[in-house]
Parts: C-alpha cells; structure tokens; sequence
C-alpha cells in the first residue's frame, strides 16, 4: 500500500472521530486507560472473590444459619473461634487430613520421580506407558472413589484378592477398618495423582541440558552423584511446585473420599473439609462453620507462602 | 400479497401453538421424592391424576443417600423445583417453624378431608407440628418402618432345623425377641448352604446420612431407648443415656460384630437389599417399602421370604421410615399441587396406592378387615406401625442426626470408647443444639 493512501485512511479516521470522545481519551493517561481495561476484571474478582472471603470472615463472628433467614444474627465475638479450637473431634479431624497430606505426598512424590526417571530413559515403548500413567489423573474424583469401593470389597474385590494371593490374610475389609480406612484412602489418591506429580517431574528432567551430564561424566561422577548434584537439583523446583498443587488440593479433599469412606469408618478418614461440610450444608451452622472455613484457609495460606519461600530458595 | 398472507397465517399459527404449549407448560407440576420403588408405584398412579384432571406431572426422584441433602438444600434455598414434597417425618419441624410448607388446615377443612381417615400413628407422625397438634403440615402418604425379611426356605430345611434345635433348643422361626434375632444370626453367620458361605444378618452401619442412627434406634428402641425423660422437656440426661439405652446400643453393636457380611461396615437400604438378594445373608433389616420387590423378587421372591415386625426385647417398639405429601410454600402451582393432595385423600386412589405397591396410611385401605392378609407382610406391617417411634423432628434435626450419625458409627463399627461414653457425647451434642436454637 503506498505511503499516500495510508495518510488519505488516518485523515479520514481523525476526520471522524468525534471532538468529545477524542479529547477526553487525549486527556487521559497511559496509567488511567490501563485502569480502565484492567477495571472489569478487578470488579469480578471482588465481588466472587475477595467480598465472600471478607463476607465469611464477618459471618465467622456472628451466630448465623442460612436456613433460618428470620432469625436474628448476633455478634458473638470470638466464640465459634474458641468453639473449634477448643473441640478435640475438630482436632480429630485436622489429624486425620494431616496423616492424609503427608503419606500422600511422600508416597507420591517417591513414586513420581521414580516413574519420571523410568519414562525419561526414553525406551522402545516409553510413549505408550506415559499414556498408560496418564490416564488415572484424567477420571473424575467421584467416579474413582465409587469404582474403589468395588476393588476394595473384602468378599468379591480384586484388591483384597491380591492381599490374600500374596499374604494369606483371607479377606482384607480395607474400608471397614478404623487402621486400613486411612491407608485406603491415601493409596486411591497415590493411584490417581502420580501421574501428576511424574509429569511435573518429566517435564523438569527434560529441561536438563545433555551438556550437564557430559560435563559430570569428564569428571567420573558416578550414577549417583550425577543424580545428586545435577539431576536432583534441576528437577526439585518442579518436584516442589507439584508437591505445592497436590499438597493445597488434597487439604480440601472432598469428593473422593466421600464416595468411598464417607468420612468412615466412625470418623477414621473424615478430612476437615468433609466435617466442614457437614456443618456447613447438612447442620447449617453457617457462623460457626465461616470460622471453621477462615482458620482452615489461614492454615493452608499460611503453610502456602512458608513453603513458596522455600521453593524461591531452592530456586535461586 | 398471497406469500405475505400466508407467512401472517403461519406466524399466528405458530404463536397459537406456543401459548397452548406455554399453557400446558403452566399445568405440570413437580414432585419430589427419593429414588425407590414406592417412587416408581406413585408415578404409575398419578397417570390417573393426569387424564382426570389434565394436570401433568413430572418427577424429581433423588436417591435416598442425597435425598435429604438435596432436598432440604432446595428448601432452604427457596427453591422453585417442586410443588409437592414427599419429605422426610424428620422435615415436619423445618418444614412447619421455617415456612417450607404450606399449612394444610383451611384446604383439609374446605375440601372435608379429615385427618381421622388416616391411622392417627401416621397422622402424627408425617403431619403434625408441634407434635400432636392439631396444626397440619402434610397428608400422610407412605407408612412405613423398619421390619425385618428372612429365607423362609433355609429355616424350613429339616437339616437346620435340627441342628438349630440342638443348638437352642427351640425351633427355628422368626424371633421373639432381639436376644432370639442375634442367635438366629450367630446361627448363620459363616455356615454353608449350598456350596455357598453365607452369613447372619445385613443390618444398617451407613456413615453418610442416616444409615446407621435408623439401625441403632431400631434395637434401642425394644430395649426402652427414648429420647426424653418427660416429652417436651429435652431433659435427655438419664433417658439417653440410660443404661437400656447403654443395653440397645452394645447389643446392636454385639450384632453387628458377630452376624454381619464381610465390608457391611457402610451399608443402607441398597446394600442391604443387595446383601440379601443374592443370597448371603438369613436375615436382612430394611424398610416394609421395600418388601413389595422382595416378594417379587425372582431369587429370593414368593415362598423364599417370610416377613417379620422388629421384634420386642423389654417392649415394643420400631424405627419409624415413611413421608407425608406437602405443598411446597415457595411453589407457584400450589392450587395445581392442592388439587393432587385432595384427589391423593381419596379412598380408591389409597386402595389403588396400595396395590400398586404404596402403603397407604388411610384406615378404609389399612383398616380394612382382609387387609392383614392381603400380603405375606401386611399384617407385619400393621403389628410395625402400632409401636413406632421416630427420632427428633426438630427443625434442627439435620444437626441432631448428624451427632447421632458419629457417636453412634464411632462405637459401632470404629469400636471408639464405650456404648455408655458415646451416649454421654450426644447428649452434650444434642444439648449444645438445643441451647443453640433456643430450647434450652
């Protein structure tokens, strides 16, 4: 196009665009105009984010229940606070997220980063089982509690089988046992989420460059060392962040273990957040359970940023 | 001109046949129920409802695990999904105090419907609230309670037979008492019947919803449980916990150890059903509702299953399951939904609800003279319906029941603490609810 019909196009463009509109934008600055593109988006995440997170906190000292709109909402100070914190079921029940947090991410991550290292070998069919891995993490929560239960069935499941096959125990009732329920409920987690924690890790493991291993190699480092000082260095941010992504999604575990355990046997695998919904949509104290869910968030957030500082550590 | 006229004809014909769909849209109400057979017997019913009246109707079945959830989530959320409610006896409360349902008096006194046509057992209990009262919430629409089913053809064998005699000296029959019921259980359990290992009984242990507080109840019950020391009261200290409460609920748990499958540690009406039907259990406990199938039923049907009501230890007494039918206050078809209620009351549409598999509450089906032996467990049921007792209608009952749930799953089947040091916790729960809501 020539330079001439370029200039004829934005003289007829300043032609027609209105004095107003084109003075107010000419008034503005660079500064104003970002806040008006940004604007819509902030207004969004305040009023479904940030107002019911301040919402929550302000129901949390107060005795309010959603199913009784008539009834009068009083300020009771710090009371469901001191209610939780004082109660030994609520204590009961961080402990039982806690044990299902910690066995879930040592078990995966050593599995993790095992498989990475398997798959990363790059042998003849190394696609193909990526895929195969894979395909746990892609099924619904729900579905993979529901399907559980059948393998986990102490008369006719596979699982239990298998025990017997192997240990000539008889029939393994994994879900009906106050001692098994937990480990049931953290090797359903470690099959479906592995995956994740290994595609996290493959990922970090192919960022390394050859010229590494070359190097360590001209200084006979053996196998182990190698692994010591390059490879478990270069994946460990990775390794962390999906530590950091499973650890906050399995503190608010829900849909899985409600459809294998129901929080049961007794209450041997009710996470926090089954007993807070509990409270929350089945008992209806609302007041009561925003305190439950604000020391809950506290908790995670706080875990959270301790460990981000931990991760730009190993980072840098 | 012609093209334009008739594309005017086609618009007008085409808004015509909108509006009498919006119409007909306007005449379909919602009902809302949980997912099981007396729902399907009710849909086959309400057909008839349809061509009388031209109302259509549609069904919101949920299955019982969610039910309440689900439900009482609709309610609380003002929600307009159903017009008519066959909620939980537990709901009346909510349902009455928080304005759910609307109240059933002026309709029942225009259209002469009288509450003393239906068995005053069920009136009280699915429509009364405050207890007793003559303030009417809901039509009684589905007695039920928990009974008991067993496999008339294993006890009938003259080789168990004779073997249960030398072991209890007594023949085998259905149980007179709970102490009867758990040998015959012990009996069982693990014995092996055609080539097949089978077991004593499948009893509720549900951690979810309401599983195992309808189990408990139903032993502790018999063996003189009650909530309140003087109704009305909540003075439930030495009531709850008293030491036939503390008898009830060790010897549920007794039962539980010794006579259930294998994995029964979760187990409701379905996985009770289940355990049954495919023959691995003498004994199953589940709701009269569900005995219509059984006796149909083609492995364990017909002459397979005999029926009994729970039975009595020092005295009588049943869980009591069923629902009455309300009008949904949120609902904008009430009159729609009222017309179903007042065509509902009527007696040949009750004897027809019962054929079909309802069990109707109305005294001119389930007072009638034959109607003990109109099925192999009508008569059970009656026998059932004069001793039952519910658990607490509270409009806080969701709290109330969620207590029980834990207390009672913790001893029962997570063998936590004593009967005793469980019963002790819910009543400090049961307490907190109340002072919580004002009741104390």
């Amino acid at each position: 196009m020539a330079v001439g019909t370029i200039d004829r196009i934005a003289e007829r463009a300043a032609r027609i665009t209105p004095f107003g509109a084109a003075n107010r934008m000419r008034g503005l600055s660079d500064r104003a105009i970002a806040w008006i593109f940004i604007m819509p988006s902030i207004l969004i995440l305040l009023a479904i984010n940030i107002f019911p997170l301040l919402w929550t906190v302000y129901l949390s000292f107060t005795n309010y229940r959603a199913n009784q709109p008539g009834r009068p909402v009083q300020w009771i100070g710090t009371a469901n606070y001191e209610r939780i914190l004082s109660s030994g079921d609520i204590w009961g029940y961080l402990q039982v997220t806690a044990h299902f947090v910690v066995w879930t991410m040592l078990i995966q991550v050593a599995l993790g980063l095992g498989l990475a290292l398997l798959i990363n070998r790059g042998f003849k069919t190394s696609s193909f089982w990526t895929t195969v891995i894979l395909i746990p993490m892609m099924l619904s929560p729900a579905v993979v509690g529901t399907f559980w239960t059948y393998l986990y069935q102490p008369q006719t499941g596979i699982f239990s089988y298998i025990i017997d096959v192997f240990a000539n125990v008889g029939a393994v009732d994994m879900i009906g046992s106050i001692h098994l329920a937990p480990w049931a409920i953290v090797i359903v987690d470690t099959w479906m989420w592995t995956p994740y924690i290994m595609l996290l890790c493959l990922a970090g493991l192919r960022s390394i460059p050859a010229y590494l291993y070359e190097a360590a190699e001209i200084d006979r480092a053996n196998g182990l060392q190698k692994f010591w000082y390059v490879t478990l260095p270069r994946v460990l941010p990775f390794l962390m962040l999906a530590v950091l992504f499973r650890g906050i999604e399995n503190f608010k575990m829900f849909d899985m273990v409600v459809e294998l355990t129901s929080g049961g046997p007794g209450s041997a695998t009710e996470l926090a957040s089954i007993n807070l919904k509990r409270e929350a949509f089945e008992s209806w104290r609302t007041g009561y359970s925003s305190a439950y869910a604000v020391i809950l968030f506290v908790t995670v957030f706080g875990l959270g940023n301790i460990y981000v500082k931990a991760l730009n550590r190993v980072k840098s | 001109m012609r093209a334009w006229k008739t594309a005017i004809a086609a618009c007008a014909i085409a808004m015509c046949g909108s509006a009498s769909a919006a119409y007909a849209q306007d005449k379909t109400i919602t009902l809302c129920w949980a997912a099981w057979d007396p729902a399907n017997a009710l849909v086959e019913l309400s057909k008839e409802f349809t061509a009388k009246s031209g109302i259509k109707m549609k069904f919101e079945f949920v299955p019982w695990t969610n039910f309440a959830d689900r439900m009482l989530n609709e309610l609380n959320s003002r929600g307009k999904l159903c017009d008519l409610m066959i909620g939980d006896s537990q709901w009346i409360g909510g349902g009455a105090v928080y304005g759910h349902y609307v109240k059933l008096n002026d309709f029942f006194a225009k259209e002469n419907i009288s509450m003393d046509d239906f068995l005053p057992a069920t009136v009280y209990a699915y429509s009364t609230w405050p207890k007793g009262s003559k303030n009417y919430y809901a039509l009684p629409a589905m007695g039920d309670a928990v009974g008991w089913v067993y496999r008339k053809d294993w006890f009938a064998r003259p080789e168990i037979q004779a073997e249960f005699k030398k072991k209890y000296n007594r023949d085998l029959a259905p149980p007179k008492n709970w102490t009867e019921l758990k040998e015959i259980g012990e009996f069982f359990q693990g014995r092996e019947i055609d080539g097949k290992k089978v077991y004593g009984a499948a009893i509720y242990t549900e951690r979810g919803s309401e599983g195992i507080t309808m189990g408990a109840t139903d032993a502790m019950y018999p063996f003189g449980f009650t909530y309140e020391k003087t109704p009305g009261k909540y003075d439930m200290e030495g009531a709850v916990n008293s030491p036939d409460a503390v008898a009830g609920l060790e010897f549920y748990k007794s039962l539980y150890k010794c006579c259930t499958p294998p994995g029964h540690s979760d187990a409701y009406m379905t996985e009770d059903l289940d355990a049954y039907k495919s023959g691995q259990t003498a004994l199953q406990m589940n709701f009269f509702a569900f005995f219509p199938g059984i006796a149909k039923d083609p492995n364990v049907g017909g002459e397979k299953s005999g029926y009994f009501a729970n039975p009595p230890q020092k005295v009588e007494g049943s869980t009591l399951g069923g629902q009455g039918i309300s009008v949904v206050a949120y609902s904008d078809k009430k009159a729609e939904a009222l017309e179903y209620i007042k065509w509902f009351a009527q007696p040949d549409v009750q004897a027809k609800w019962w054929k079909l598999g309802g069990f109707s509450c109305h005294v001119k089906v389930a007072g009638a003279p034959d109607f003990p032996k109109s099925t192999p467990f009508a008569g059970e049921f009656l026998k059932a319906m004069g001793s039952v007792k519910d658990f607490w209608q509270e409009p806080t009952y969701a709290e109330l029941l969620q207590a029980m749930q834990k207390r009672v799953h913790d001893y029962v089947v997570a063998d936590k603490g004593t009967a005793k040091e469980a019963l002790d916790a819910l009543i400090k729960d049961w307490t907190a609810t109340f002072k919580d809501d004002g009741k104390l």
